[in-house]
């Protein structure tokens, strides 16, 4: 990567951002119990002053490079855009940082902050466990406390990252609750760090939550928008004609996203998950099947019933299985910038098949929701170039990509002439 | 329709002129069964509650410990509903006068409408509103409206709480301020923090209101301590949530909360008192 950043592919200074209150248009906000209004006012201080600071950013930049492993490669998967002979599908490899996913940008940032507040106690959530493995990544890093919250369902789904946690001198701690999966998890972390606010920072993994997470979250991802930004007119001359990325909460779709609000011919797309149908508790499409409520401190597009309970979720992909979708891509989504679509556990298991045939890349469950939309999107736009966001890599689905090709179990799986060894 | 104008606040004028607390208890609406509401307020009225809070149950309580976790999930699965309160509320005021203060999380209400509910909640005969995870910040509108039909509106200060927020809380709110003991969820504590104290006071001078103190309180004397008035929900809760199933539940209830009234009422509670310290 020797290209230097030019003037002409940084982004506009003028981008918009939350308001002081931390609003997206409507979306966003602060709604939590008053005990946490002060030290969500003092994190934001501390953020901006942090992020005004030359050594912190120098410090940041300084590990992205040396220890995460950035820039990360944008790659043009050529036999799978060939296959499907329409647009050019290149890959925005994330996957390949150190522990596996988009995710630690924002753990390093966070820590870097959290160390600067004296916090010396590091709470996080997670869902499939890329973020928990991240923030006992970064927290083993500087030596500092760490507790996980994780449901149990998704304990029993992501028993790998459970014990890289564990390795790593982290806390997991189980949630029984509800559907015991990510919403639980982030209640649990929450009614943590309502507790012990004063010693604790709490690590949210998503752009999700009260004001200042969602902006905060954006800004540690949005170095992915932005290498995009150089590298994309370094390899092809110009600017993609779309991003796609998966989006839960959206912190790898707003962070590829965001360096391109301005740009009015790049086109952003946002996969959800479709699960198994789209009903209420089928699926955690919330453009889809949601409607605007408060969940975890954010107002935003929200699975829910008819009296405001929170709906339950399903997706084959733990990261993509939330109730409410980050408050920015609520406010993209009714300013028509961006376009969100579901894809279903089905498709993304297909998708990850083929990634993995023709490019010899297994992608994350949640990674394959994207690449499952651009496959279906390529072969009727030829001469288009997506840039699709692989925000994570697939050994930590390893068991369920198993239990979901038996075929593969099989002794002679894969022996010429049994047919589906190139699909 | 009863008249319900300023019944937080002549309960407070009142209290003040007898020299005493006013007790607030707390309850999650529907816990066990909605069928139990009624009984269940009537019973902590005649046990000695001032005022009482009808939490409205959420999917996602995220300050509250498990003992009000749990009375949520109990109250949903037995299909607890906003409207359902209100239909209850109004029976209720076919007998009783006790002020009563919603409470909930935001998302319920939100998904009702404002407009909706400052009309249904009034013309059912609440007195109060007050949001768990509404920041002063976000609350202008809501507070507006729920006003505009004459409902209360409570807001939490807290021991973090600066004192621009506390400021802020003391203009949002009307009827009495609740502030919460110490940081952390609801549930019960072997003794009220000492954070309490300092913002009693802090609170004290921003606002003419009237101040109640809640989160972790569970006897008597912890009951007696405070000035104004004093919340107890989860060792209220629990005791619903130990007899959930014993047709004796609401007279448990009512015992209970007797013994805990007693160092604020001289008749009220005093008859039970032995019973429950024994």
């Amino acid at each position: 990567m020797s290209t230097i950043p030019s003037a002409v592919s940084s982004p506009p200074a003028s981008a918009p951002g939350p308001d002081a209150l931390g609003h997206f248009g409507a979306y966003g906000g602060r709604y939590v119990p008053e005990v946490l209004m002060a030290p969500l006012e003092e994190l934001e201080a501390a953020y901006h002053e942090a992020r005004n600071d030359p050594t912190f950013e120098q410090e940041l930049n300084n590990l992205h490079r040396h220890y995460s492993g950035r820039p990360t490669p944008l790659y043009y998967a050529k036999r799978l855009s060939d296959q499907l002979g329409g647009a050019e599908i290149w890959l925005k490899r994330e996957d390949l940082l150190h522990t596996g996913a988009h995710k630690i940008n924002n753990c390093l940032g966070q820590v870097l902050l959290a160390r600067r507040m004296g916090k010396q106690r590091i709470i996080a959530e997670t869902g499939a466990g890329q973020h928990g493995v991240a923030t006992a990544t970064v927290c083993a890093l500087f030596g500092m406390q760490c507790v996980v919250y994780m449901g149990s369902e998704d304990m029993r789904r992501q028993r790998l990252n459970v014990f890289r946690m564990r390795l790593l001198g982290a806390e997991v701690v189980g949630v029984e609750n509800g559907s015991a999966t990510l919403k639980d998890a982030i209640s649990e972390a929450m009614r943590d760090w309502v507790t012990n606010v004063e010693s604790t920072h709490y690590l949210l993994g998503s752009a999700l939550g009260a004001h200042p997470y969602p902006m905060m979250v954006r800004d540690f991802h949005k170095i992915i928008g932005e290498e995009v930004r150089y590298q994309s007119l370094d390899q092809m001359g110009r600017f993609p004609d779309a991003l796609i990325a998966c989006v839960g909460g959206g912190s790898n779709a707003i962070g590829l996203f965001y360096p391109f609000f301005q740009e009015p011919c790049v086109r952003l797309i946002g996969a959800e998950a479709g699960g198994r149908s789209l009903s209420l508790g089928e699926h955690a499409a919330r453009f889809s099947g949601g409607s605007p409520g408060v969940l975890h401190g954010a107002f935003s597009y929200l699975l829910q019933d008819a009296e405001g309970q929170v709906g339950l979720t399903h997706s084959i992909s733990a990261g993509l299985d939330y109730a409410l979708v980050g408050p920015e891509h609520a406010w993209l989504h009714d300013e028509g910038r961006a376009e969100y679509v579901s894809v279903s556990d089905a498709d993304a298991l297909i998708a990850a098949r083929r990634l993995a045939r023709t490019e010899g890349i297994i992608p994350a469950l949640e990674s394959a929701h994207a690449i499952a939309e651009a496959i279906r999107r390529a072969p009727s736009e030829p001469g288009r170039i997506y840039v699709v966001n692989l925000s994570g890599r697939g050994d930590k689905d390893t068991d369920i990509y198993r239990e979901n090709m038996p075929e593969l179990n099989e002794p002679d799986a894969n022996r010429a002439g049994r047919g589906d060894a190139s699909a | 329709m009863v008249s319900t104008a300023g019944r937080i606040a002549s309960l407070f004028t009142r209290k003040k002129q007898e020299g005493r607390g006013a007790f607030i208890a707390y309850l999650t609406a529907g816990d066990p069964s909605p069928d139990c509401l009624m009984d269940l307020v009537l019973a902590l009225e005649r046990g000695g509650a001032d005022l009482i809070e009808l939490g409205v149950p959420f999917s996602d309580p995220i300050a509250d410990g498990p003992v009000i976790q749990r009375a949520s999930e109990r109250a949903l699965r037995a299909g607890m509903t906003l409207p359902k309160l209100l239909e209850i509320v109004r029976r209720i005021r076919e007998k009783s006068e006790v002020p009563l203060l919603l409470f909930s999380y935001l998302n319920p209400l939100l998904r009702y409408g404002f407009d909706r509910l400052a009309n249904d909640a009034r013309e059912a005969g609440i007195d109060g509103v007050l949001l768990t995870d509404l920041s002063v910040e976000e609350a202008d509108e809501p507070v507006r409206r729920l006003r505009e039909t004459g409902l209360d509106t409570v807001f939490l200060a807290a021991p973090t709480s600066t004192d621009r927020r506390l400021g802020l809380v003391a203009e949002h709110s009307s009827g009495f301020i609740y502030l919460v003991s110490r940081t952390g969820v609801t549930g019960e504590q072997a003794s009220v923090s000492a954070g309490v104290l300092p913002l009693v006071e802090r609170t004290r001078r921003h606002t003419e209101l009237p101040l109640a103190v809640g989160f972790g309180i569970s006897t008597p004397e912890q009951v007696a301590q405070i000035a104004d008035g004093v919340v107890v929900g989860s060792a209220i809760v629990k005791t619903i949530e130990a007899y959930a199933s014993s047709p004796a539940l609401a007279a448990e209830v009512e015992c209970f909360t007797a013994w805990l009234t007693a160092p604020l009422s001289s008749t009220a509670g005093t008859r039970h008192l032995d019973r429950w310290r024994g």
